[in-house]
């Protein structure tokens, strides 16, 4: 993240836009535990100490440098049943879609629900 | 650094003096604030340029006109365009020399500067490492015409139209 | 209307392959993403909150059915199967993917149009009355002097980097329906009082977002061959001394209010006496070639009231409603000017879905001389229909979802897109709308009410000119929640003003409350045919301001 604002409080998740989508991707840890990005919330890592918000600061800026996204920052986040919800309503918004449409964005499954079954 | 004209990456011909102080440099710059001193000092076959901040208005600069080979106006950014409309007062109030335009502009920008009255950009590392002279002649022409009335560029889109209007009422011969 | 020479149509082809390179070298990263922002701004690409936007311009509100159809299309191939009118005549897709937008650039370009200065500190897209070429009241049409000053602006040499973005709108009507008094430069088209030369008059500085101006008038009277040398030394003057050092005091409104008026216009009089103007105007006969695709179509000779219209109106109270709210007297005898309205109620203000967008074309090819207008008000308008024709496109129209009866009624409400939607937003507009809408959805009741103009916009850049609503809302964050802050008194017409604030702000659900308040002193205090702007500017904000009040109390 260029100039690199005031993390938010713990626990956080990276979230950021795919560069030639356009859509709202998250940072997710693989199997094997390397950081990528995944369209599903629910997936997203959460970075419940400061070590792991430190290292989704490394992967924004490294992802940003290598063209695949943009306006990556962290976001503070509830802990809820269906995984991280984002304490402020607008990063909220972004991980739903827009709320007098339900049928469009991630709320109606958009780019999540063939990756989350596969 | 890099400096880039219509033909392409240019040789640096000029040496920034340490204030006025240019000594026997065939081709000093200073800067604005150091000029007055500077051109007291110049012998007959020393070239001085200037560095003018873009905010600088150009009845300040006017009467050094003869005595300066080079005017460089400096873009702190590259969208900001107040150099654009310093360059283009200038050259309408008389100055011959050459024009420069110092700072991280973008290729995207090269029409846009001659068309003002630049000759050339002169591009601090950061920027020239990643944008090439080639991306900077690639950039030239990319509108191949323009609107304008007025500005340096070859036959802009309301002269072609003049032109065009002039053949269709003169005799057919 | 105006069609593209090969000037024209092989600049919007140049422009399409300039900004696929420019995807391509954002891509490889010879642009930074701060370098490549601006670059696509000025092509109309944002990046929202939730994909990329792409925003078109449809220049001076003025489309044909071709180009409604090319929009259709786009929307359905490339976006979500809809897109969104803007206050600026626009349209815009919300979810274009940036790997598409060249193609989409050479599909508008197919049909002569494209997404040029939608966006970015240039100047933008101009914008014109609606009615344009149309009205009664008009002393000329707008559009050609649009179309000359789009041409002028299109990648300007030394004016695409300016502090801040730059609008124009234009009208030659007496009734300012173009809002030119919260643009930029707003230019009316004048008669001269003594010798009847037809002329501009320049207002500079409008503007709303956070500190909103009404423009002031630099010259009463340019000479219409001037133009382009005056606005050169209008935007040269701006250029050179507008403020860089606070993107929120960068429009030129703020250099027009710190310097003032009079020392603005001598400074642009003194730029404007050095210019050489034959070398920068345009010729006469440039303008005469814009303003022949202008000329009037074909009206036929038909009597001044229609009895097929008079006859549908007295069998058919639903019709009868639609003529009543959404027709517009018409220049030629037996014609009216059709508003198509994008407010039904429950529905986001201004969005139509491609379906919605053919049927539109279709009827503007049948009916209205292919011709379609975009309004500021974020509604459709056929311009030129016969009368006899109005209860076959009504009848068209009421399938289509098209029909709400509704226009400058209180439903008929301008919104941004607010925080669905957009990156900027501190609050949502659109629900706010769609409840305002529901609790006055009777029909009955908005034609008491009768003209009312309700204004949301979803952060203080006032994209939804809640300034100059005569009911104003701004959505902002409070304390981590939405918070809706009310004005009143504000007019987007000849009469502008800024509205003003009637109390602290609102949770979202006590909005409808807070509106059916002021409706409420409104139909108390109103005198016979007086209309709700005209009560207030008469009684004044005490009465709403105790209502609010009492209802903030009785909130507690």
């Amino acid at each position: 993240m260029a100039a690199a604002p005031k993390r938010p409080p713990l626990p956080v998740i990276l979230l950021a836009n795919d560069l030639l989508d356009g859509d709202v991707v998250f940072a997710r840890a693989e199997d094997a535990g390397a950081l990528s990005w995944t369209r599903d919330p629910a997936l997203a890592l959460v970075a419940a100490e400061e070590p792991d918000a430190v290292r989704l600061e490394g992967f924004a800026a490294a992802e940003i440098a290598a063209q695949h996204v943009v306006d990556a920052y962290l976001v503070d986040v509830a802990i809820g049943a269906d995984g991280p919800v984002p304490r402020h309503f607008r990063e909220r918004f972004k991980t739903l879609g827009p709320s007098n449409r339900p049928d469009l964005g991630k709320q109606a499954g958009e780019g999540i629900a063939a990756r989350r079954s596969a | 650094m890099l400096l880039i004209d219509r033909e392409g990456s240019a040789t640096e011909a000029w040496t920034r003096a340490d204030g006025a102080a240019i000594g026997n440099l065939s081709h000093a710059l200073v800067g604005w604030d150091a000029l007055p001193e500077a051109l007291d000092q110049k012998s007959s076959d020393q070239k001085i340029g200037v560095l003018v901040p873009n905010s600088l208005p150009s009845e300040a600069l006017k009467p050094f006109f003869d005595q300066l080979a080079l005017v460089a106006i400096g873009f702190p950014a590259f969208a900001d365009g107040r150099g654009f409309s310093l360059a283009k007062v200038l050259r309408r109030e008389g100055f011959r020399g050459t024009l420069r335009a110092s700072g991280p502009l973008i290729p995207d920008q090269f029409d846009y500067a001659i068309a003002c009255g630049f000759d050339e950009i002169e591009l601090p590392e950061a920027s020239a490492s990643r944008q090439s002279a080639l991306q900077w002649q690639q950039a030239r022409g990319r509108l191949s015409r323009t609107y304008q009335r007025g500005y340096t560029r070859d036959g802009n889109i309301l002269d072609r139209r003049r032109l065009a209007r002039a053949a269709a009422n003169s005799p057919a011969g | 209307m105006y069609r593209y020479d090969e000037f024209d149509e092989r600049f919007v082809r140049d422009r399409v392959a300039q900004f696929s390179d420019q995807v391509a070298r954002r891509l490889d990263g010879s642009l930074t993403e701060d370098e490549f922002k601006p670059l696509r701004l000025k092509n109309g690409v944002y990046l929202q909150l939730h994909a990329y936007m792409l925003r078109i311009a449809v220049p001076y509100g003025t489309l044909s059915s071709k180009q409604m159809r090319q929009l259709a299309l786009i929307g359905e191939r490339f976006d979500r199967g809809y897109g969104h009118f803007t206050t600026r005549q626009n349209l815009q897709f919300n979810w274009p993917k940036l790997r598409d937008v060249p193609e989409i650039l050479g599909l508008l370009a197919d049909v002569e149009m494209h997404c040029i200065q939608t966006s970015g500190n240039c100047i933008r897209n101009v914008t014109a009355d609606h009615f344009a070429g149309v009205a009664q009241d008009e002393i000329e049409d707008p559009r050609p002097v649009c179309e000359l000053i789009r041409q002028w602006s299109t990648a300007h040499p030394e004016f695409s980097y300016l502090p801040r973005k730059f609008k124009i709108a234009a009208t030659g009507a007496q009734h300012d329906r173009a809002v030119t008094k919260a643009h930029d430069i707003g230019l009316r088209i004048v008669r001269h009082p003594d010798s009847g030369e037809i002329g501009y008059e320049i207002s500079v500085g409008g503007g709303l977002g956070r500190t909103p101006m009404i423009g002031k008038v630099v010259r009463d009277f340019l000479p219409k061959p001037d133009l382009l040398a005056y606005l050169e030394a209008i935007m040269r003057v701006y250029n050179q001394e507008g403020r860089r050092d606070n993107k929120y005091k960068a429009r030129v409104k703020i250099l027009v209010h710190e310097i003032g008026t009079e020392e603005f216009r001598s400074r642009v009089e003194a730029e404007f006496a050095t210019l050489d103007g034959p070398s920068v105007n345009a010729d006469p006969e440039e303008l005469a070639r814009i303003e022949a695709y202008f000329a009037p179509p074909a009206y036929e000779t038909l009597p001044r009231e229609s009895a097929a219209l008079a006859a549908a109106r007295a069998s058919n109270p639903a019709f009868d409603r639609w003529a009543g709210t959404n027709l517009t007297p018409h220049r030629a005898d037996g014609y009216s000017a059709v508003t198509i309205s994008l407010k039904p109620i429950g529905l986001a203000p201004g969005d139509a879905t491609s379906e919605q967008m053919r049927v539109i074309a279709d009827l503007a090819e049948r009916y209205s001389f292919d011709e379609l207008r975009v309004t500021h008000a974020q509604n459709i308008v056929l311009p030129h229909v016969r009368q006899d024709d109005l209860h076959a496109i009504w009848e068209a129209l009421v399938p289509a979802g098209l029909a709400t009866a509704n226009s400058g009624l209180i439903t008929d409400i301008i919104a941004c897109p607010g925080l669905d939607y957009c990156a900027l937003a501190t609050a949502r507009s659109i629900p706010i709308a769609q409840a305002i809408q529901q609790r006055f959805e009777d029909a009955e009741r908005q034609t008491e009410i009768g003209e009312l103009n309700i204004k949301i916009s979803g952060c203080i850049n006032a994209c939804g000119h809640h300034h100059v609503g005569h009911i104003g809302i701004l959505g902002l964050e409070k304390r981590g929640i939405e918070s809706y802050q009310i004005t009143l008194g504000g007019d987007a017409t000849e009469n502008a003003a800024v509205g003003e604030i009637l109390g602290p702000g609102l949770p979202a659900e006590e909005v409808p409350g807070a509106i059916e308040a002021i409706v409420g002193v409104y139909e108390a205090e109103r005198n016979d045919g007086e209309r709700f702007i005209e009560t207030v500017k008469r009684v004044g904000l005490s009465p709403f301001k105790a209502a609010f009040k009492e209802l903030s109390h009785a909130a507690d």
